[in-house]
């Protein structure tokens, strides 16, 4: 069994990309949904790509008074790629921690400026240059207040760019969190109409944002000792990926040893699962950090302590990594919620962390859609049905490909392309 | 090798400046400990296992070599880039490594490394005679693979510790030891440069010797895509360091 899949990836990977162009049985290769967020999509599977893109990354100053050791944080920084000529304007807004530059924001900016849009990306309202810069409150995850946020930096940037190029209309796009945040962002056009977006795509939403993160977190659960023994759970990742590493003949820790990795069933899926959340545990403690900083929360950073470039952060670090989202949540977010609406229940704050909140506004527009996959595992049980319900036509659903595995593939990547083309659904 | 130590020095005093400043400052209201502290997580194993005595210092470097790259290194590099060809960067970036291959060479040598030093050795004589000087990289497509070794891993072999963490002014992440190999290397090519004195007859061998250097450095520079604290992650200087040990030991493997 195990060398008849390794064959078939293999013969997948080698196949030539015209046997397939108009075949209708979809062929991502990997049928795993955590072996498929980890490893993405192969090269030889993501659209040919030729020419230069000018993407270029660009800094809106802001005047906020930042702590000192925020010193290299010059402003909110975002990355673009403009036609010189008349063209639809796309804004992106990137997942959970990530920067205008991650890679997968990276490959949607290539791909939508090849396909003829100005593209704008932006950062993820949880990432620290978000929180230091545009966030009015420092305190990412409240949605209507993000998608406040990122708003306000949309024309900000618009203001800056329009003198530069001629746009025809606009568009709107996110993935994982940034798509529950185009959603709101959406809404808030509606009201607001700066921009009229034609089309909003949301790609691999979260629909309840803490049930999400209780999912995610919830991977630790199946490593050994669980979430309090993250670090010696890494190590033991390492060594197995070193000796894995020494044994074969690899130049390099690149994509080919990963699918070596993969196919020799390295990891079994509790370690797979594992490293998905140490990786979204890295990304948080960065948010948790930045957050408490900015605000002198007293969370994991002493109450009024004034930090220096040379102070150790290591503690903190460390410290930030083993608190989970969900301690975030119950010991920060939500009071700092609570002292703003005295009365503010948790339930109510966690239903307004959820699509369902503007459930009739998604159920009623015409202009957002959904692209996801039937085994996205940050989707709780019942929520790929309620997608279905809210958006009907709306919505596709791809058979696999875990949590944005498949977002390069070249299949998803000229259907999503085609959709914010499409004057239907 | 002489400019490395007077720009090092230069540095280290800068740092020491820096870091002296940061302590100065009084603070206002006073401090009330967080709730969550390192304490309550102590029974994980930990992870990084670098040893960085002196991280006030490094952090100051880092934060040195993040202002020199954005003041000066990276505007000559965009210079560079803007100026010349994408082959002209090809060939003088091919020139610089065929140099290197000599280090990688002799430090094969003293680790016993056969298979390593020959195929080395065969790149060094392919790319210097047909491939014009170490213009074209031809071993390459002939199937000879790059390779790597400096005299830090050799003093691995002999069994020499790392040595504690050590950010050097505009050379990046370090260790004692690999600070140590690298005045070695240095120190080799500087010999074997006055030894054939290439330029010795040309009557003006410093000034040639210079721009050589800076083109080297503009080179390495241009070659390397890492650009300080561009991950806007407050935890790089600590993710830095863990990759560059991780990064270390698997490169010493092979």
């Amino acid at each position: 069994m195990k060398i008849a899949r390794g064959v078939l990836i293999v013969f997948l990977l080698l196949m030539p990309a015209f046997a397939w162009a108009d075949d209708t049985v979809y062929r991502y290769p990997i049928d795993d949904s955590y072996a498929a967020t980890i490893l993405g999509t192969p090269q030889k599977l993501r659209p040919e790509l030729s020419g230069e893109v000018p993407v270029k990354t660009m800094i809106l100053e802001t005047d906020l008074k930042k702590p000192e050791i925020f010193f290299y944080d010059h402003g909110l920084r975002y990355t673009v790629a403009f036609q010189d000529r008349k063209a639809p304007l796309i804004f992106l807004i990137a997942g959970t921690g990530g920067s205008s530059r991650s890679s997968k924001m990276l490959a949607l900016v290539n791909n939508l400026y090849r396909a003829g849009f100005h593209v704008v990306a932006l950062p993820s309202p949880t990432s620290s240059n978000f929180i230091i810069n545009a966030s009015t409150s420092h305190v990412p995850g409240n949605l209507a207040e993000d998608a406040a946020d990122l708003y306000q930096t949309m024309e900000q940037i618009w203001n800056v760019s329009k003198e530069h190029i001629e746009v025809s209309d606009f568009f709107l796009a996110g993935y994982s969190l940034g798509g529950t945040e185009a959603a709101f962002v959406a809404k808030l056009d509606e009201e607001r109409k700066v921009f009229d977006f034609r089309r909003v795509l949301m790609l691999n939403p979260a629909v309840s944002l803490y049930s999400s993160v209780s999912r995610i977190e919830g991977l630790l659960d199946g490593i050994p000792g669980g979430p309090r023994r993250i670090g010696a759970f890494f190590n033991q990742m390492m060594a197995k990926s070193t000796d894995f590493y020494r044994k074969g003949d690899f130049v390099a820790i690149d994509d080919d040893f990963l699918y070596a990795a993969y196919q020799a069933q390295l990891l079994n899926r509790n370690e797979a699962g594992g490293l998905i959340a140490v990786s979204f545990r890295i990304g948080s403690a960065g948010m948790i950090f930045t957050s408490d900083a900015m605000t002198n929360g007293g969370y994991v950073i002493p109450k009024n302590k004034v930090l220096k470039n040379s102070d150790s952060l290591d503690d903190c670090f460390w410290t930030s990594l083993h608190l989970s989202f969900l301690d975030y949540f119950n010991e920060y977010f939500y009071p700092y919620f609570q002292s703003r609406y005295p009365g503010l229940s948790k339930e109510k704050l966690i239903e307004a962390l959820s699509l369902k909140s503007i459930e009739g506004y998604l159920a009623s527009s015409n202009r957002i859609g959904v692209i996801t996959n039937e085994d996205d595992f940050i989707l709780a049980q019942g929520e790929l049905d309620y997608l279905r319900r809210v958006f009907g036509p709306r919505l596709k659903v791809y058979p696999c490909g875990g949590h944005l595995g498949n977002l390069e593939y070249r299949d998803n990547m000229a259907f999503l392309i085609d959709r914010l083309r499409s004057a239907t659904w | 090798m002489f400019r490395y130590i007077i720009h090092l020095f230069i540095s280290l005093g800068l740092a020491l400046y820096l870091t002296g400043c940061a302590a100065s400052n009084a603070h206002i209201a006073s401090e009330i400990p967080p709730m969550h502290t390192v304490s309550e997580f102590s029974d994980d194993e930990s992870v990084s296992h670098t040893e960085d005595p002196w991280e006030g210092f490094n952090k100051g470097m880092y934060k040195f070599n993040y202002e020199a790259d954005r003041f000066f290194f990276l505007p000559v590099v965009n210079a560079y880039e803007t100026a010349t060809p994408h082959f002209v960067q090809t060939g003088v970036s091919n020139f610089f490594a065929n140099i290197r291959e000599v280090r990688t060479l002799y430090n094969g040598i003293l680790q016993a490394k056969g298979k390593k030093s020959l195929v080395t050795i065969g790149r060094f004589l392919t790319n210097s005679t047909i491939g014009i000087g170490g213009l074209f990289d031809l071993a390459t497509s002939f199937g000879w693979r790059q390779q790597y070794e400096d005299f830090d891993h050799t003093m691995e072999t002999w069994g020499v510790g790392t040595g504690p963490y050590l950010v050097l002014p505009l050379l990046g992440p370090n260790t004692v030891r690999s600070a140590g190999g690298f005045a070695v290397d240095g120190g080799v090519r500087w010999a074997i440069m006055n030894g054939i004195d290439p330029f010795g007859g040309t009557g003006a061998r410093t000034e040639i010797e210079t721009g050589i250097t800076a083109l080297e450095t503009v080179d390495l520079r241009h070659r390397e895509s890492f650009r300080y604290y561009e991950s806007d992650y407050p935890f790089e200087y600590y993710m830095v360091r863990y990759i560059f040990s991780e990064h270390r030991e698997l490169t010493s493997i092979k």
